[in-house]
């Protein structure tokens, strides 16, 4: 038998049990969390033994999705012997499930490998209580992926909230922390909500909530809309669309790199697995303007991410913004997407879709590895702010090379990631003026012209983070003892990097994966009889791209440079002071700080920001300069909101008088009233 | 592919990195023809390379690795990019490796790697032309695509080879939304090369530069590989506008003999002569705008390529 016949068996045999397998991983999480427990302050056998156990199980995962997507198979469906009697809970595995597993165990794999190094301080929560939380957000998170009925999702979906935010909570003691930690659970309740509240519609009165019975399901118009729009609150909730992202900048910088990571990179993907489940899956696609809503949505979300990480000066929350900004990106995709399944153009949707599903992936990679080298950057100079780093290039040549790589991701440059996702994007939207309404098909191409804006404020961005942090002189002395990160970290990092690059050059691997995902969701694929290197989505003549040939050709012509220079001239070099046009006194506080390199877009885009500024008087002999910027949609729409609930439980609270006879006085004439309602 | 287009293809890459520092000395006489100066030799731009490549780089201590790759890696980019271009034939084995909105990712990766260097010495000139470069990098990009978008109407492709194979399927054929684009591309291709009234390439003054403020600390071979992959740009931004808006002469696919790639070589040169005066002529007609009237300026050239949009969707449904 020949290695590749072996192979296609064994594939086949694996494929076929491949639901009850990740079921086995997900446990085997859950039991590794436990054993966290076993000796909590044990940092050593938590960080080298658990940890570690995680990722591999995390590259299982990942394995499995990939085997899943590849045999293309109907769906596997298995009832679990758990939850409530005569209402098991129903796992199901199809091809959306699988990709959606594969980018969690791929990112997944990553980022325990990196938390393996990082959690070794005794401060907060202890270790073993970490490893839990962190093996059981991680399972959930699989189980949301997987779940088949309303009642299993809801659960999952609740303990995931829930884990997450003991993880952001770890650091307890701080009190920002406990109100960033506060505000995300308020948001992801009412998020919950509105998705219990659209599959209550999406049941459609038959009172039956496996998904099974919802996709057979007629609902009225109405109805159909009505759980779109929920559904649409309760995961934009989740994902950080605007206006619902107030709790994104918030918790994600509070928890630990490696939870961040986590947080950003993957859970905000299984918000967009539930937006793509109920919208493709469940209701069929329907309207086409949902799509226009959730592209409208999605656009402004990107462009709001971009202009407000652009001035931001804390690094995590630089990136917590640039992950509004992908998943409005994402977002953009998935309305694109609806919007031409519903005007009948499926290839086109095919198209979009891909794009999306490929973003969410990428974005899992590169957020994740730039989430994790803040945490080593974090670990090496007790620095947070911008303002205060500086030159790490210099120290920590390992993070920085790795934190390169996701940056020039991140900032959707070729021959990377990024940039096939988006690419992939921009090219859908040239089919724009294909949809048959009038003035749409006049509207959404400048739809385009926004994503392109918002793709080059993310390079904006990307180099404002990576210049201010890396490049440069140290802003503080004490920066000159950063240490590199240790080789946990540095694998958990690399593989993230790799991840970035093998998708950049070989982007038709990951055109497959998403393709096999739009052949069940639209019943359509993109073009995908072209070679691995090579993308050529719907025809080769309208528009091609190879990552590979890039690379290699800029490599090429490189060596080949660098060979001739040496060879024609020479290669002498001179250390040197900088010339800097000639100033003899330089100091480190003359580059560019975050809120200078920031300053042109709070110069352009000024009515999106609330921006309170301290200007020195001229003869100030201590000059002090301030600036503070807020999100306006805090005070517009979040303060009122506030302000309302409490002014309603003031009202309410009126009723308590705190006196006993009042209280039998209530309980009297509620009982008046229900013997006259009952009689 | 047979060993005439691998020919053909090295044949147009080397006549790029060839005449590109050509184009740039052509222009400068131009300028200084018209602004009554005498005008430098035309090999100057040769003269200048050569001395740079035979002085000892001055390097500042601080540089890290990034700052010395820079170069070649803009350098690689940037002759990639002319390998791609069909600035000569459109049967290149390179063609179909990007299209142009591809193209335009690359030239934002070179864009994105000066940035880095220009900020990893830590000078006070080096992070302000980053910030710049990068504000008006992000500025032109939407109306550069919306160019492109008006071109992929015409002929549904944005691979430049079908775009050139199509127009020139009808030489005489002139939309008028192409007006409105040719127009917006001329404005981007100004401003994305550092070129009045953007930016002025003569320039040391403190306060207005942006691209010197990123090369100053570049020196020797690694300065010469910076202006030589600055020519490139500006040689790769003119074909890809003759490819959008001048496609004559290009040999197409299936004819391209030999007699053929001599016109298309004379056309080429021809083309270059004539937009080398035409910027001459902008440049010394217009003043310098001040960095904060960029986003009017780039805001208009997208506005033009959203005419030519709605003027194609409006006359053409």
């Amino acid at each position: 038998m020949s290695l590749a016949e072996w192979t296609s068996r064994y594939m086949v045999a694996l494929s076929r049990h491949d639901l009850s397998l990740v079921l086995m991983l997900v446990l085997g999480w859950l039991v590794l969390g436990a054993a966290g427990l076993i000796r909590p302050h044990r940092v050593g056998f938590v960080a080298h033994v658990l940890f570690p156990l995680g990722a591999l199980a995390a590259v299982g995962v990942a394995f499995l999705g990939a085997i899943a997507l590849l045999a293309g198979h109907s769906p596997q469906i298995l009832l679990l012997p758990l939850g409530l009697p005569n209402l098991p809970f129903h796992a199901r595995l199809d091809t959306l499930s699988a990709f959606f597993l594969l980018l969690l165990g791929l990112a997944g794999a990553g980022i325990s490998t990196f938390a393996a190094g990082y959690f070794r301080s005794g401060q907060g929560t202890a270790p073993g209580l970490l490893c839990l939380q962190y093996h059981v957000f991680l399972a959930s998170m699989a189980l949301v992926i997987l779940a088949d009925d309303a009642y299993f999702f809801m659960v999952v979906w609740e303990t995931m909230a829930l884990s997450s935010y003991f993880l952001v909570t770890s650091q307890h003691r701080i009190p920002e922390i406990r109100r960033a930690g506060f505000l995300y659970l308020l948001m992801a309740h009412i998020g919950a909500l509105c998705i219990l509240l659209s599959f209550g519609v999406l049941q459609g009165g038959r009172w039956q909530f496996t998904f099974d019975a919802m996709r057979g399901a007629s609902l009225t118009p109405f109805w159909a809309s009505a759980a779109f729009l929920l559904a649409l609150i309760g995961f934009g909730a989740k994902a950080g669309l605007v206006p619902l992202h107030v709790w994104l900048p918030e918790a994600h910088p509070a928890a630990p790199s490696p939870v961040s990571a986590l947080m950003s990179g993957l859970m905000l993907k299984t918000a967009v697995y539930g937006m793509l489940r109920i919208t493709f899956d469940l209701l069929h696609i329907r309207y086409w303007w949902w799509g226009v809503l959730v592209l409208g949505v999605g656009l402004f979300s990107a462009l709001f991410g971009a202009i407000f990480a652009a001035v931001q000066t804390d690094m995590k929350r630089l990136l917590a913004y640039s992950s509004i900004e992908n998943i409005g990106i994402i977002f953009t995709g998935i309305g694109l997407a609806i919007l031409f399944a519903a005007c009948g153009l499926p290839l086109f949707a095919a198209l979009a879709l891909t794009a999306a599903l490929i973003h969410s992936l990428n974005h899992a990679l590169f957020k994740s590895l730039l989430f994790l080298a803040t945490g080593s950057v974090l670990h090496a100079t007790n620095q947070r702010s911008l303002g205060k780093l500086g030159g790490l290039i210099r120290r920590m040549p390992w993070v920085a090379a790795l934190a390169l790589i996701g940056t020039l991701a991140i900032a959707g440059l070729p021959p990377l990631n990024g940039f096939v996702s988006e690419w992939l994007l921009l090219q859908s939207f040239l089919f724009t003026p294909q949809i048959p309404h009038a003035f749409l098909n006049m509207l959404i191409p400048l739809g385009a012209a926004l994503l392109a804006l918002t793709v080059a404020l993310a390079a904006y961005v990307m180099v404002k983070f990576y210049g201010v942090i890396f490049l440069g002189q140290h802003r503080e002395p004490s920066l000159v003892h950063a240490h590199d990160a240790d080789w946990l970290e540095r694998i958990g990092l690399a593989w993230l990097a790799l991840g970035c690059i093998a998708i950049g050059v070989m982007p038709q691997l990951a055109l497959r994966a998403a393709g096999a995902v739009t052949g069940t969701l639209l019943g359509q694929t993109v073009n995908l009889s072209s070679p691995f290197w090579w993308i050529a989505p719907i025809a080769s003549k309208q528009a091609s791209y190879s990552g590979l040939i890039l690379l290699a050709g800029i490599v090429g012509v490189v060596g080949i440079t660098f060979v001739m220079v040496r060879v024609l001239a020479h290669g002498r070099i001179r250390r040197t002071a900088s010339w800097d046009c000639g100033y003899p006194w330089q100091t480190s506080r003359m580059q560019d700080t975050a809120e200078g390199f920031g300053q042109p877009i709070r110069h352009m885009f000024g009515p999106f920001f609330r921006m309170e500024r301290k200007l020195p008087a001229p003869t100030d002999t201590a000059p002090h300069y301030q600036v503070h910027i807020e999100d306006r949609l805090w005070r517009v729409l979040y303060l009122p909101i506030a302000r309302g609930v409490q002014r309603l439980a003031d009202w309410i609270g009126l009723l308590q008088g705190g006196r006993l006879s009042i209280y039998l006085l209530y309980s009297f004439l509620t009982l008046i009233a229900l013997l006259v309602f009952v009689l | 592919m047979s060993t005439l287009t691998i020919v053909r293809q090295f044949g147009e890459v080397l006549l790029a990195i060839a005449i590109a520092p050509l184009f740039a000395g052509w222009i400068a006489q131009c300028r200084a023809w018209l602004q009554n100066r005498s005008a430098p030799p035309l090999t100057q731009p040769y003269r200048m390379l050569r001395k740079l490549f035979h002085k000892d780089v001055a390097l500042a201590t601080d540089a890290s690795p990034l700052f010395r790759m820079t170069p070649y890696i803009l350098f690689g980019t940037m002759v990639l990019a002319a390998a791609i271009i069909p600035s000569v034939a459109t049967d290149l084995p390179f063609a179909r490796v990007a299209d142009a909105i591809a193209l335009i990712g690359l030239f934002a990766t070179a864009r994105v790697f000066l940035s880095l260097a220009a900020m990893d010495i830590g000078t006070a000139f080096g992070s302000m032309g980053a910030r710049r470069d990068m504000m008006i990098g992000f500025l032109a990009e939407p109306a550069l695509l919306m160019v492109l978008f008006n071109a992929f109407l015409l002929s549904g492709s944005t691979a430049l080879p079908s775009v050139v194979e199509a127009s020139t399927a009808h030489p005489f054929l002139i939309d008028p939304s192409l007006v409105f684009a040719a127009v917006a591309f001329l404005m981007v291709l100004l401003a994305e090369n550092a070129r009045i009234p953007i930016d002025n390439p003569a320039t040391h003054l403190e306060l207005t530069m942006i691209h010197e403020a990123m090369v100053l600390e570049f020196s020797a071979r690694h300065l010469a590989l910076v202006e030589w992959s600055s020519d490139l740009k500006l040689f790769n931004y003119a074909c890809i506008g003759f490819a959008l808006f001048l496609p004559w002469g290009i040999a197409t696919h299936g004819a391209d003999g030999g007699l053929t790639l001599g016109v298309a070589v004379i056309a080429l040169l021809a083309k270059l002569i004539v937009a080398g005066a035409a910027l001459a002529l902008i440049e010394s007609l217009s003043a310098k705008l001040r960095i904060f009237r960029a986003p009017e300026y780039l805001a208009m050239a997208f506005l033009l390529a959203v005419l030519g949009l709605l003027v194609h969707l409006l006359l053409g449904a």
